[in-house]
């Protein structure tokens, strides 16, 4: 079987990477600016909501209803889709999906292809195999645009340039469009709207992901900022949409909850500036062929996982990159995958299905469990409780380690309180390891504490000695 | 009536913190409670389960129920170990006794905020985030500091952030741990605050053994340590 592309070839572990990635100091600067003004404006949008919790729960149940029922709410989507003059592709894996794309381009003979901001299409490594084939994607979202030229990697799902700083931009806009532009972010977006127009009306195919499929009418819908989707969706003569199984929702006035939980969650926007809904083929009106790409890549894997299952539910807005305070210090890169921050360390893993992989086992640890996630997640996916079940998992496909061999000592000596009592005795002589109440230095792995903090010396006598000696009887 | 209440001390302050839990049976008898401190008491096993040793992690919240299954109430001055048995320990298939963070026992269970405590310093409040998020604390914490007579408050800028500690996070990851920790010590020293408070040690040790080996002279002070100060038994820093 074909390597997973959702983790990308080569990339290190995250504890690795981060360590590289915490040394940049432009990235730390632009990240601490965009995360902490995103975070800001999040609260204030979601504040103005007094019925924004009963919203997260219709979103989670929404989901999950979906996720109970999917396999007959898919042909469901087929019927409607195909009814209203679509095709419909079925894809097993990353593979599979790239094949029907390309094929589907060759038939109309399309040696560029216009692309919509897309997350699935991402994940599948579809850009990479479209050029093997010899057609050009050309990514029209902005910070798209920018990762692509600049030969990058996306560090963020909905702003994949959020790493970047305007000067940064300028410099990669100077040397691949061959403009002179200066760094504001007018002049910049100015100098993408010349170089995207005429892309816009030369290309006869364009490739969308797709935010929300509904079952019952096959409609298909995209929620985007910059007007390019909508170039995307409207100019073409073909349009291939790629998407993820679990996208859909099954009847069309489901979308009010998700209409309102995404905006407010990803951008701090009351409302999205273009929201395009397209239902199969309308002669005379829009592209003229229109190709489904359904695309499974692990989802059906982590769909029959209990407690991870529930991923599946996300809508990629990234709220929880916004709060993590992980993802703000090393980025979204280090977690080597199109899915990064907390969603990522619990999404990438599942989708890959392999925790023998030694990022992919990596990716569950990437992160304190503060639960910020959790608490801003418009779907209510509980990523703490995820992260230590995958952990869990990598514990189990790890088998004996020196750290399991640890570990079952200490949940011996815990299990009895005549152990532990002892263990504590013992423990404390490490007080005359201490300088002026304090240790600085100890042996691995105890010197990944001490490299950065002072361990306090073990006082002589612990609470419950003490307790015994003023307070027993007997 | 006395209200009987167990202290369940955790291992980390029972062992490295003596003075916490000291602290918590001062103020409980104090605040006319009856403390009994079962001795067979050892660990809630949150460290096993987060690190991903859930299997480990059973007999422990095992024994936490037949230690304190027979108590109405328990107490624990530590928000993430009061986190992990009342919101995993029934995932592992028990029922635990009603478990408190010490701040909420106080204010929701014997409904108080002003516990007579005096501590004339310069205070800074971080709120760990299991007290935040797992249990639902709120300003409970600060409502109890700001009744403490002569103790000057400041606001902690960022308050909400996590510390970076995270249990074996700050090991596994120990590059992107001190990344948080250095936020969270520039936070407190512009607060220009003299101690740091918060209701889990497991915390102050982390953003404490930062601020020691940087030698600021911001000392952590549990919660609980300076509700039970008084004008006539102060506070006093261990050596």
């Amino acid at each position: 079987m074909a390597r997973n592309p959702v983790t990308w070839l080569g990339s290190p572990t995250f504890p690795k990477a981060a360590k590289e990635a915490l040394n940049d100091t432009q990235l730390r600067q632009n990240l601490r600016k965009a995360t902490g003004t995103i975070r800001g404006r999040r609260a204030a949008a979601v504040a103005e909501m007094t019925d924004w919790e009963m919203l997260r729960v219709a979103g989670e149940q929404i989901k999950d209803d979906v996720l109970a029922r999917l396999d007959t709410l898919l042909v469901q989507l087929e019927e409607s889709v195909t009814a209203r003059g679509g095709v419909v592709h079925w894809a097993r894996d990353a593979e599979e999906a790239n094949r029907i794309v390309l094929d589907l381009c060759r038939a109309e003979q399309a040696t560029e292809v216009v692309k919509v901001k897309s997350m699935a299409t991402a994940e599948i490594g579809l850009n990479e195999a479209l050029e093997a084939g010899g057609v050009q994607a050309i990514e029209t979202d902005l910070a798209e645009l920018i990762v692509q030229l600049g030969e990058d990697r996306p560090s963020h799902i909905l702003v994949p340039a959020i790493h970047r700083n305007r000067s940064e931009i300028r410099e990669i806009f100077q040397r691949r469009m061959g403009v002179e532009v200066s760094d504001e972010p007018a002049d910049l977006a100015e100098a993408a709207r010349v170089y995207l127009r005429q892309k816009f009306l030369t290309t006869k195919v364009a490739i969308s992901g797709a935010n929300f499929a509904v079952a019952d009418t096959g409609s298909i819908v995209v929620l985007e900022s910059e007007g390019n989707g909508r170039m995307c969706l409207t100019l073409p003569d073909t349009l291939i949409t790629v998407m993820g199984i679990e996208k859909l929702v099954p009847s069309w006035q489901d979308l009010e909850v998700f209409l309102q939980l995404l905006p407010r969650s990803s951008t701090a926007e009351r409302m999205n500036p273009y929201t395009s809904v397209w239902t199969g083929v309308t002669p005379g009106d829009g592209p003229q062929n229109f190709h489904l790409v359904l695309i499974d890549n692990g989802r059906t894997a982590t769909l029959t996982d209990s407690v991870g299952r529930q991923a599946l539910r996300c809508i990629r807005c990234s709220a929880c990159l916004n709060v993590c305070p992980v993802y703000e210090r090393t980025g979204g890169q280090s977690y080597g995958s199109v899915y990064p921050g907390p969603i990522g360390a619990i999404l990438t893993p599942q989708l890959m299905g392999d925790l023998h992989d030694p990022l992919a086992a990596s990716l569950p640890y990437a992160s304190s469990l503060c639960g910020a996630c959790f608490e801003v997640c418009p779907v209510r996916i509980d990523i703490p409780s995820v992260l230590t079940h995958l952990r869990a998992e990598v514990v189990e496909a790890k088998g004996r380690t020196a750290e399991s061999v640890a570990m079952s000592a200490a949940a011996w000596i815990f299990r009895e309180a005549s152990r532990y009592e002892k263990a504590q005795k013992a423990g404390s002589l490490a007080r005359f390891l201490a300088k002026d109440g304090k240790i600085t230095s100890l042996p691995w792995p105890g010197s990944k504490w001490t490299s950065s903090r002072d361990v306090p010396a073990p006082p002589s006598e612990s609470f419950r000695a003490w307790w015994r000696k003023n307070r027993c009887q007997e | 009536m006395r209200v009987k209440v167990a202290l369940f001390a955790t291992c980390l302050t029972d062992t490295f913190f003596p003075e916490t839990a000291r602290a918590v049976v001062r103020l409980l008898e104090r605040l006319d409670c009856t403390v009994e401190f079962p001795l067979d008491q050892t660990c809630c096993g949150q460290m096993h389960f987060n690190t991903g040793y859930r299997e480990l992690s059973k007999p422990l919240a095992r024994k936490y129920t037949d230690v304190f299954g027979s108590y109405d109430y328990v107490v624990a001055p530590s928000g993430s170990c009061a986190g992990m048995v009342r919101e995993i320990h029934p995932t592992l298939g028990e029922s635990p006794p009603r478990t408190f963070e010490l701040a909420e026992f106080l204010v929701d269970v014997l409904g108080v905020t002003d516990v007579g405590a005096w501590f004339p310093h310069r205070v800074t409040y971080h709120p760990t985030c299991h007290s935040l998020r797992m249990l639902g604390v709120g300003d409970k914490p600060l409502a109890l500091l700001r009744a403490v007579k002569a103790l000057d408050l400041v606001e902690l800028p960022d308050s909400t952030q996590c510390c970076g500690f995270g249990g074996t996070f700050a090991v596994k990851n120990a590059e992107t741990s001190t990344a948080m920790l250095a936020d969270k010590m520039r936070c407190v020293l512009d607060t220009g605050a003299e101690v740091l408070c918060a209701g889990d040690n497991s915390c102050l040790m982390h953003i404490g053994g930062g601020l020691s080996r940087l030698r600021t002279g911001v000392r952590p002070v549990h919660l609980a340590e300076i509700l039970a100060s008084t004008e006539e038994d102060p506070w006093r820093a261990t050596p």
